[in-house]
């Protein structure tokens, strides 16, 4: 109970003053409202009933993938549709932990760092291909991970194991602990994302976001922001697979490593607004609005939701905080290093995909040339 | 074709503006090309020429102005149709089809071909050293062997106005000098030509009128027999206090003082 | 000589993943999409033969005969109107569209036919096979896949390198803008090339239907092994993705000859070997 206890504090003393001092741009109001934000969120266990926190353990897990899956797309132009890789090494972390004697909340931080340190040699392969087939790259990293996790029987093989060392927690600590470990993983997530952005770094993925020609010229930097980004995407999915691994009991191959985290993250993102870190928390809260109400309905949510998702890319792909902001100008994170009056099609991402088609004037792509190279 | 002077303009474009994202490229152009005219776009780098031809082309929406071909209006048509209608770009920087051969790149611009003068054996007679090279790819050409297919594939559409946009571009004087030698065999043959060219010197020579832009905006118009080089260069420049057309101030005349 | 069996085993099952290949690089190569639900409408045409042959006692030939050309057409309308609207955003877009296209057909399926495996029967062909010699057996109707598979390829390069709309094709492939100006309707062109992708993608789907067991989440699998296929071999390269396609077989069967659980991670540590040593795929121009 007592490391419990601690795990509130700990959350305010990263995130209160870290946030406050660099909240330069939107003042000290902002920072002092997310700081009560969180205390207020912090304070839920206390206020709401169980079956309420597990519902908000879900919302923290996939708005933690969603903020990072943004960081990775809406930010660094990079299309990954295999972040479920770090989470279900995140939660396979857990449990390897945990079957080693490690306390399984305690071996949360520890599994993230792990799936970040994996993700450095991942990015070196995946990097080697563009846009499309960097997205379809990653989705075989994804099963891949799957693959090896399940022809592993110490660990349960296909049928997955459970996660020891928590049973003997009394099922309201329970809830609480998990509950608070999952809103410390999503404000730390947050936070880093912000911190991320409003650092030079950030500057420069805006930079490149907005203008092609500064991306160009900017060749090997632009390599290795993407390359941080990255790994800073497989600790947060990472973490949110852990939490997933500690408050289901238990992991299973099929289920962690699912594409559904993919596709949830994905949609979650298209629709809430990528580029932006407003667009995933409204994009989980709707989702979740969805889910609750059609969840008698089987799969359909996920088909709803999905067909949102593609009408919001076509029609608004900034996305619906997207718009909100257009109309209204509010911006609850302050990331804004964009640059105006560049390009006029200045679309998340867009520029960096190097996969696309030949621009209007560039050289052609290596079909055309093929066949003529096979004829001849 | 008659003269210049006695039929209506075949090309005519009206109170023309495009913006390039939130920069104005060209703003409120007109100009009128008669049949079997050569008429030439100069102005320096950034000027608006290319703008304007490939707004002409069809490649740029315009946000104001119209474009009238024969007197049918064709703002609104996609680029296929403009060429159906008798308008060929040939584009700044070639653009051949690289992975082509001369040949296919030549047989893609017959693709939706009006009936006239150009076929296959008319296009050989203009540059003799093509059929030898037919089964070349494209990208293994010269620059100035491309500028020459490129001028082909336009010419096989049967273009009514043909434009050029900087035929010179990147080419060895003597290379440019062949090229513009084949510009009297079309004009023969009614073809009518809207240039683009930076070497004003070149374009005297060759244009029966003359169009200066600078900075988007008309700065002079003219017979080059009538324009002096003063005149051409402080259009060309817009260093001076001549009253260049333009409504604003701001820009032409900020350079100036 | 069950190593040998394995390999010819392989070879078989390498042209299967080069017909399903070769629609994923012809609409890459032509219009720049990556098409993520390209595994997904194969898997909805195995469903389409299945929902049509008992209601229509059709024979299994005509299945492929109606749905073919109905594929190729829906190609062309998709590509006019989604698949368009999308690449007029960015390709960004289009990966985004093409993934949520992914899950909602999935589910879709999920929905309508559950999640139980069915698979085409088409009589007696599926099951005759001649026996090479004791261990070998060859089964007629893989046979026959890989022959329609290297019809296809041979074809679809006969069709871009001999007919005027093939060299459109090519044209546009080149570069979109010019071949405007000489008077082609890109977009006309786009849909032509998703209409060939969606035909192939129909017989990938239908061959694969009746060779192995299939349910709605197959579509994912099969995007896989198209996509090893194509970057084993080398993106835009046809007859090194037949290449690709014979070696993530020969890989897979050779990995289920040591372990039947190790077929699919065995395609998957080659695909990331071939990457890790050779980016440009086995005989890549460049990479994407």
């Amino acid at each position: 109970m007592t490391t419990l206890a601690r795990a509130p504090t700990a959350t305010a003393t990263v995130s209160g003053p870290w946030r406050v001092r660099r909240a330069g741009g939107s003042g000290p109001v902002m920072g002092a409202a997310a700081l009560v934000a969180v205390v207020l969120l912090a304070m839920m266990p206390v206020l709401v009933s169980e079956a309420d926190t597990t519902l908000l353990v879900n919302f923290f897990v996939l708005l933690t993938m969603a903020v990072m899956w943004n960081l990775l797309a809406g930010y660094a132009g990079m299309v990954s549709i295999g972040q479920q890789a770090f989470v279900g090494l995140g939660g396979y972390g857990v449990l390897v932990l945990a079957l080693n004697g490690f306390n399984p909340v305690a071996a949360i931080p520890v599994a993230a760092v792990i799936c970040a340190v994996i993700a450095l040699p991942v990015s070196v392969l995946l990097f080697r291909l563009g846009g499309g087939y960097f997205a379809i790259a990653t989705w075989v990293v994804a099963d891949t991970a799957q693959l090896v996790i399940s022809s592993i029987t110490s660990l349960g093989g296909g049928t997955g194991h459970p996660v020891p060392g928590l049973s003997s927690m009394s099922p309201h600590t329970f809830a609480e602990t998990t509950y608070w470990a999952a809103l410390a993983v999503v404000v730390i997530s947050l936070g880093l994302a912000y911190g991320l952005l409003r650092s030079p770094l950030g500057l420069l993925m805006a930079a490149v976001r907005d203008d092609e020609v500064s991306a160009r010229s900017a060749g090997a930097r632009v390599k290795a922001t993407r390359r941080i980004v990255y790994v800073v995407a497989a600790l947060g999915c990472g973490a949110a697979g852990a939490i997933l691994a500690v408050s289901q009991l238990q992991v299973q191959p099929s289920s962690i490593f699912g594409i559904q985290w993919a596709a949830e993250m994905i949609f979650v993102s298209m629709i809430g607004g990528m580029g932006t870190l407003e667009g995933p928390i409204l994009g989980t809260i709707i989702f979740f609005v969805l889910q609750q109400n059609l969840a008698q309905q089987g799969a359909w949510y996920l088909i709803i939701f999905g067909g949102v998702a593609v009408v919001v890319a076509i029609w608004t792909p900034r996305g619906l905080w997207g718009a909100v902001r257009q109309r209204t100008g509010i911006e609850l994170f302050p990331v804004g290093y964009r640059l105006q009056g560049g390009a006029p099609r200045s679309e998340p991402g867009a520029q960096l995909l190097e996969g696309e088609p030949p621009p209007p004037n560039g050289p052609a792509t290596g079909l055309g040339m093929l066949w003529h190279r096979l004829r001849s | 074709m008659s003269g210049p002077e006695v039929a209506g303009p075949l090309l005519e474009v009206r109170e023309l503006t495009v913006y390039h994202g939130q920069l104005r490229a060209l703003d409120a152009i007109d100009l009128a090309v008669a049949p079997g005219e050569t008429y030439a776009i100069i102005g320096a780098n950034g000027a608006g020429k290319s703008t304007l031809l490939r707004t002409i082309a069809g490649l740029h929406h315009p946000r104001a102005g119209h474009i009238v071909l024969d007197g049918r209006d064709i703002t609104r048509e996609p680029p296929d149709r403009r060429l159906a209608g008798g308008i060929a770009l040939v584009p700044e920087g070639r653009r051949l089809f690289p992975s082509l051969t001369v040949e296919e790149n030549l047989l893609v611009g017959m693709h939706k071909a009006r009936t006239g003068p150009f076929d296959m054996q008319r296009v050989f007679d203009l540059f003799p050293w093509i059929p030898g090279r037919r089964k070349q790819r494209a990208s293994q050409l010269s620059g100035g062997e491309q500028q020459a297919v490129a001028i082909c594939r336009a010419l096989l559409a049967n273009p009514r106005v043909l434009l050029l946009d900087e035929l010179s571009l990147g080419l060895a004087p003597i290379v440019v000098r062949r090229i513009y030698e084949v510009l009297p065999a079309l004009v023969a043959e009614g073809v009518t030509v809207l240039l683009v060219e930076q070497d004003v010197a070149q374009a005297r020579q060759v244009a029966t009128r003359v169009h200066c832009l600078l900075e988007g905006r008309t700065s002079l118009t003219g017979r080059p027999d009538e324009l002096t080089a003063e005149q051409i260069e402080e259009a060309y420049f817009g260093v001076s206090s001549v009253s260049s057309r333009s409504s604003s101030p701001s820009s032409a005349a900020g350079t100036g003082g | 000589m069950e190593w040998v069996n394995a390999i010819v085993q392989g070879i078989l099952t390498g042209g299967f993943y080069a017909l399903f290949a070769c629609g994923l690089s012809l609409m890459f190569g032509v219009m720049g999409i990556i098409n993520l639900a390209h595994g997904d409408l194969a898997i909805i045409a195995a469903y389409v033969a299945i929902a049509l042959i008992p209601t229509t006692h059709l024979p299994m030939v005509w299945a492929f005969v109606v749905i073919v050309p109905i594929f190729a057409v829906g190609g062309y309308v998709i590509q006019r109107t989604l698949l368009q609207a999308s690449l007029d955003r960015s390709p960004f877009t289009t990966l985004l569209v093409t993934f949520g296209l992914s899950v909602i057909i999935e589910n879709v399926l999920l929905e309508v036919f559950t999640a139980n495996g069915q698979s085409i029967t088409i009589g007696t062909l599926i099951t005759k096979s001649f026996a090479v010699n004791s261990t070998i057996t060859i089964s007629y109707f893989s046979l026959t896949v890989l022959g329609v598979a290297i019809v296809v390829l041979g074809g679809i390069q006969l069709f871009l390198s001999r007919t005027s709309t093939g060299r459109l094709i090519r044209a546009v492939a080149d570069d979109r803008e010019a071949a405007q100006l000489v008077g082609a309707n890109y977009r006309h062109v786009f849909g032509i090339a998703a209409a060939i992708a969606f035909a192939t993608v129909a017989l990938a789907g239908l061959s694969y239907g009746t060779l192995t067991e299939f349910v709605p989440t197959s579509g994912v699998t099969t995007l896989l092994f198209a996509f090893e296929s194509v970057v084993i071999g080398g993106i835009g390269n046809v007859w090194g993705t037949l290449v690709g396609g014979v070696v993530l077989g020969v890989s897979q069967q050779i990995g289920a000859q040591i372990n039947p659980a190790y077929q699919i991670l065995a395609g998957n540590l080659v695909f990331l070997a071939v990457l890790a040593i050779r980016p440009r795929g086995l005989f890549g121009m460049r990479t994407a």
